[in-house]
């Protein structure tokens, strides 16, 4: 048995370990089986995968994995992970919601924040109506895999007409002594006409082996709610020696009530292989969804971001703006669709993706694909990819500024479009000091 | 304090300056006019150090200094500011940031102390009332949608930060209507000394009635071919270029 299991396949690997944990394993076992068939028939996606040509997953998987994480962070590692001062911090730790570590004295009254276990135990209606609703197991491999193997993670609940003001941070930590592989997902429920911001955060602390985290979060925005979501993927950020460790794919499915304001910022500065998939449906009328990107490349590392944006209904306004810095050998890929559908007249769609490659032996991979099937609907696309503007730098350098500050100041200028749509100022500057530091 | 002897200056492989032979003293005003194509701008580029220019020839010598072993930055440094014709735009760093920046490096290769922040300020309030340039253009990002005018005067406002030795004025009055001109030209007569030396490259002889030069010398075909005292200005506008050409021919 030992041997077989050695030399089979990864996905052979990952079904053992299903049957052989289910008890560990968290939600309705139906669900969990139907995912981890839909998985079975999905595969592991390779290189001829249309969505994952850019995105070498089968290397990421190379390697013996051990699956029985337990490997667990101090307190003095966590500690400093919780960069914003006044937050609501939640600590999930390889996938598992630790409430021991986490902030949450003082929640506001309407305010709901459980581990999924707790949540699944105390009968929670809204927990029994949203969970596992929105990302759809037979459209992704890796859905499938998180809805079939996840142990934990975070559900919130803000009820109807509540205001949080300070930011929810959830913070994800990964840690492990052998290569592993991790499935934290995250159940975010905005209720009609409530407000809150949610920052969530990735980091990999103190491994000594590959810690890939499959990571998925469904946020459901009310009627009339208004939302701020921000992702900082920052993987290796706490392993500057071993910055080939950390891994993430990590999907966003958001789906958006009536009215309802969602923006979504994803900052991508760390991790040897990031994969976001974004997807938002606008599900009713008069929705507004902004989404922003950034990432900032070098070494090896691959970052591909797929967004997805489905414009169902009518008088929806959409506007996406990635922007990104490739250096060094690295790859990044920015692939973005928008589906206007027969419904959705008036829709007002923009997406804009521009890119500075520093290097010869960068790569960039950029596809913007609009369906749209209304016939008076205002879309635009545009990408753009060049390297850093000569003239600009003589102009910095005719005022004695050297070579390497003028590409630092115009680096700061191209990133700032994007770290500007960044509403907290903490968190702002949070990213400006992350981003001075890659820069240096 | 610049001494350029000989020069010979191409661009992809085409000969543009054919053997400028030019001598400036601190304290001075000379002006460089000019029909179109007779190499003002490339002899303004190649003194501020843009590399796509070659030197094939001769040399420039600015206080002792071997100018062409130089960086651009490192010219700067040493005193030479370039208005330039075409101010670029610069979204996303702000013109304060910039002068920090600017006036920190050069501190730095001077040996000098950082500036404090409160000293930077009173030099930046200082500095925009001397050439009028309004305190909200200051805060916005380097002459990002600025009128053609407000980025000249944004060119005359960096060269009162930077204390130039030597200011290469290129064609600074072109597209500045008369009042704009007036304020420019007052900006550049107050920052004026018997320490520091300008050169006006125009095509024109109207920013001569109010930057009144010493010498004025006029490049036809990539050398100077006239020198003369400030009237020699009026009789080329008032004969043009043509006269220059005949003389040449």
């Amino acid at each position: 048995m030992e041997t077989a299991i050695k030399n089979s396949t990864i996905k052979d690997k990952l079904i053992f370990e299903f049957e052989t944990s289910k008890l560990f394993f968290f939600g309705d076992t139906q669900l969990r089986n139907q995912a981890m068939e839909s998985f079975y028939k999905q595969g592991i996606p390779d290189r001829k995968h249309e969505e994952y040509k850019y995105t070498p997953i089968v290397l990421m998987l190379k390697g013996e994995f051990d699956f029985s994480t337990n490997k667990n962070c101090s307190d003095e590692q966590i500690e400093p992970l919780k960069f914003l001062k006044e937050a609501y911090n939640v600590i999930v730790e390889n996938g598992i919601f630790v409430e021991g570590l986490s902030n949450l004295e003082n929640l506001p009254k309407g305010v709901t924040i459980f581990s999924l276990v707790n949540a699944a135990t105390s009968n929670s209606a809204v927990f029994e109506k949203h969970y596992a609703q929105y990302a759809d197991i037979k459209t992704d491999p890796f859905i499938a895999l998180n809805t079939a193997m996840t142990k934990d993670g975070v559900f919130i609940h803000i009820a109807k007409n509540v205001i949080i003001e300070k930011p929810i941070h959830i913070i994800h930590v990964a840690t492990a002594i052998e290569n592993t592989i991790i499935h934290p997902r995250n159940l975010i429920v905005i209720d009609e006409n409530a407000q809150a911001k949610i920052v969530e955060s990735y980091q990999t602390v103190d491994s000594k082996a590959k810690t890939i985290s499959n990571a998925l979060t469904e946020i459901v925005v009310g009627n009339h709610a208004i939302v701020e979501h921000y992702k900082i993927q920052d993987e290796n950020a706490c392993l500057p020696e071993r910055k080939e460790l950390g891994y993430l794919l990590n999907t966003t499915q958001v789906i958006q009530k009536k009215q309802s304001v969602f923006s979504t910022h994803t900052f991508t500065l760390n991790g040897a292989l990031v994969r976001n998939n974004l997807t938002i449906v606008l599900d009713d009328e008069h929705i507004e969804s902004h989404l922003n990107g950034l990432y900032i490349t070098s070494g090896n590392q691959v970052v591909d971001n797929h967004t997805v944006v489905d414009h169902r209904r009518p008088n929806c306004n959409s506007n996406e703006l990635y922007k990104g810095i490739i250096d060094g050998k690295s790859t990044a890929t920015f692939n973005g669709k928008i589906f206007v559908r027969k419904d959705a007249q008036k829709t007002n769609a923009f997406q804009s993706n521009k890119n500075i490659l520093l290097s010869e032996d960068g790569t960039i991979n950029t596809k913007p694909q609009l369906e749209i099937y209304a016939d008076d609907v205002k879309c635009s696309h545009g990408t753009s990819t060049g390297k850093l503007d000569q003239e600009k730098i003589f102009y910095l350098q005719a005022r004695g500024i050297g070579l390497t500050n003028a590409k630092k100041l115009l680096m700061h200028a191209f990133a700032s479009e994007v770290v500007n749509t960044v509403k907290i100022e903490a968190l702002r500057e949070y990213i400006e000091g992350k981003i001075a530091k890659t820069f240096e | 304090m610049l001494s350029i002897k000989n020069l010979h200056a191409s661009i992809d492989g085409k000969e543009i300056l054919r053997g400028i032979n030019l001598e400036i003293k601190a304290g001075e005003v000379h002006a460089i006019m000019g029909p179109n194509g007779s190499g003002k701008s490339t002899l303004s580029a190649v003194l501020a150090g843009r590399s796509e220019y070659e030197v094939t020839e001769g040399e420039i010598i600015y206080n002792g200094i071997n100018l062409l072993e130089l960086e651009a930055e490192d010219r700067a440094r040493e005193g030479i500011f370039l208005a330039f014709q075409y101010p670029i735009e610069i979204p996303g760093v702000s013109n304060i940031n910039f002068l920090k920046t600017a006036i920190g490096e050069i501190r730095a290769y001077k040996g000098l102390e950082p500036l404090a922040a409160k000293e930077f300020l009173t030099l930046l309030k200082e500095k925009q009332k001397l050439v009028e340039i309004d305190k909200a253009l200051i805060s916005r990002s380097i002459n990002e949608g600025f009128s053609g005018g407000e980025k000249k005067r944004n060119e005359i406002f960096q060269m009162a930060m930077l204390e130039p030795k030597l200011s290469i004025l290129d064609e600074t009055d072109s597209g500045l209507d008369i009042d704009a001109l007036r304020i420019v030209a007052n900006g550049v007569n107050k920052l004026k000394s018997k320490y520091n030396a300008t050169i006006v490259i125009t095509h024109y002889q109207r920013l001569l009635d109010y930057i009144i030069p010493d010498v004025v010398h006029v490049l036809y075909n990539g050398k100077i071919v006239k020198t003369g005292p400030k009237e020699l200005a009026l009789e080329l506008e008032e004969k043009g270029y043509d006269f220059i050409k005949e003389v040449e021919a």
